[in-house]
């Protein structure tokens, strides 16, 4: 059964088609990557999906049951979390206290919330930061940050935002590794990303956006030698941009 | 935990011994600095720890004025009930004007022109309204009665704008310490990011404006059988909507002991304006509060509780390894 099922989702702004009739299915327990060249709607469809935008036509159905009309904190409560392509960590805030806020979402008291802030804090090796206040963080390590809150959250399915962008190589390596024990511990995964090594480590499965249009679908090392996308994304010269991509 | 028991109990002591031992114009200054830090604090909830500026926290306070002062005139209801009334009222305008402005997403400066309009409504509302007293206002007999909510003297104001300032800051130390006040503080740094986090912002907002509302009528009612005198012109005033979030702002908004300070310290501000400068060219006196306020707002722009505890724990940091 999917966990995730999406539907002819569209949505316009003004005369720009952002997303035009996507569908797909996501089952529980997979990782789906959703790649495509800037400007393809990959973020817009994430907003349709977690409620921030609601769809001109379509559906989002979550664990069997429709997602119209529900605001994104509705939605986080379901068990669907998002996080942000420009990281938003709570500026004034401790690492930890941004991380109890998400925590917090299934516990009535504070003091649980810390206990699994703190837990959540030693998975994601953020344990050192958090006394730090959420301004004086890191790229990677708001990055790392923005990964703790949604997972404190306990989700079902995780939404990610290119969460590798502007990570170097040796940091890109270890958040995949991260991914990957979240993973393990039964979470579905839908993540945009631009970074060709995670989505190739990552993904089961990938969807391409072009346009507002999936172009093609598929196991990441189909895809890629698929003709469409390598025009559509990947440029005349496939190597040469997952070069770029990664470097 | 000792030591702070301690000293609570010594802050305590101090305070219930102090209205006794310093002259008149002093206890007047005390009142004033509790009265203040009291309002500061209510309008702390929204505004300090939800980072929702209501420049319109005059309407409230009327509310309680009025509520109490009308219902004791006219129907003989102790203004300790009609206060409790008043709270209520507010509280209910608060969620009006919260659902139209939260539930069509007006944020930042169109927030705070919402309430200043509505408070703007409710002093013409006021000025016309005969059972209000309408531009010449309601003049409240003196009958000295504890149950009428009136005195002999300075003494029992002290306690009861004390006592007042303590309930709003045990409550404002209680939603800090909870759920609620993280997901207020959480809404004040990220709307967005907290939706996204499982944060009803809708509901926390409205929440925060309701209690912060509820706490400010009874300020009003103090103010009523304080002065006696109720005019739209004075108590519904934009000056008088910024005389109750200036302090806050300025000790710090979003922390208990920042409106305590700030009151403390702007009261000291206009004392020390008015007893040395109020003498020779007119208006001087405002004047220099005024410079004096914008060097505390220009160099201290966290508010001065913040920046005193960040100076307190920086050579502690500094020993650190």
């Amino acid at each position: 059964m999917s966990l995730l099922r999406v539907a002819g989702l569209s949505k316009s702004f003004g005369g720009l088609r952002a997303v035009q009739r996507v569908s797909f299915d996501l089952a529980e327990g997979e990782i789906l990557g959703l790649i495509g060249p800037n400007g393809a709607g990959k973020t817009t469809l994430f907003h349709l999906i977690s409620g921030f935008l609601q769809p001109d036509e379509g559906s989002v159905r979550y664990a069997g049951e429709s997602l119209a009309g529900l605001r994104p904190h509705q939605i986080c409560q379901r068990g669907m979390v998002r996080t942000f392509q420009i990281a938003r960590p709570f500026l004034h805030l401790t690492v930890l206290e941004n991380v109890v806020v998400g925590a917090l979402r299934r516990v009535a008291h504070r003091r649980e919330a810390v206990r699994i802030a703190e837990e959540v804090l030693g998975l994601t090796g953020l344990q050192e930061k958090a006394g730090s206040l959420g301004q004086r963080l890191t790229l990677p390590d708001r990055k790392r940050l923005e990964l703790a809150r949604a997972l404190a959250t306990r989700p079902r399915l995780l939404l990610l935002d290119e969460l590798m962008a502007g990570l170097t190589p040796t940091e890109t390596e270890r958040l995949i590794d991260l991914i990957r024990a979240i993973h393990g511990r039964g979470v579905t995964i839908l993540l945009i990303e631009h970074v060709m090594r995670a989505v190739m480590a990552l993904s089961q499965r990938v969807l391409v956006l072009n346009y507002g249009q999936l172009i093609a679908q598929g196991r990441p090392e189909q895809v890629v030698r698929d003709p469409k996308v390598i025009e559509a994304y990947l440029g005349q010269d496939s190597a040469g941009a997952e070069a770029d991509a990664s470097g | 935990m000792k030591r702070r028991v301690v000293l609570g109990i010594a802050v305590a002591a101090a305070l219930a011994v102090l209205p006794f031992r310093v002259p008149s114009n002093w206890q007047n200054l005390l009142i004033s600095t509790f009265y203040y830090a009291y309002l500061g604090q209510a309008w702390n909830i929204l505004g300090g720890y939800a980072g929702q500026l209501s420049l319109g926290h005059a309407a409230f306070f009327a509310i309680g004025a009025y509520t109490s002062a009308v219902l004791a005139i006219h129907l003989g209801i102790s203004p300790w009930l009609g206060m409790v009334a008043g709270a209520l009222l507010a509280a209910l305008l608060s969620l009006g004007i919260g659902y139209l402005g939260f539930r069509f997403g007006l944020r930042g400066f169109y927030f705070i022109l919402l309430t200043l309009a509505v408070a703007e409504i409710c002093r013409l509302v006021a000025l016309h309204l005969p059972i209000l007293g309408g531009y010449t206002g309601l003049f409240i007999n003196f009958t000295p009665d504890p149950w009428q909510f009136q005195f002999q003297g300075k003494i029992p104001y002290y306690f009861i704008a004390l006592g007042f300032l303590g309930v709003a800051s045990g409550i404002a130390w209680l939603i800090q310490r909870s759920k609620l006040g993280t997901y207020l503080v959480a809404i004040r740094e990220d709307e967005d990011a907290s939706e996204a986090l499982g944060v009803d912002t809708f509901r926390y907002k409205m929440v925060a404006y309701a209690v912060s509302a509820a706490l400010t009528a009874p300020g009003g009612t103090f103010y009523a059988y304080f002065q006696f005198y109720l005019q739209p012109n004075t108590v519904l005033n934009i000056n008088h909507s910024v005389d109750i979030m200036i302090r806050p702002i300025v000790g710090g908004s979003g922390t208990i002991l920042g409106p305590v300070l700030g009151s403390l310290l702007l009261e000291l501000l206009g004392e020390f304006s008015r007893t040395y400068f109020a003498a020779g060219v007119a208006g001087l006196n405002v004047v220099i509060y005024g410079i004096l306020l914008i060097v505390v707002v220009l160099f201290l722009p966290r508010g001065v509780y913040p920046t005193l505890t960040h100076l307190m724990r920086r050579p502690a940091a500094g020993r650190r390894p």
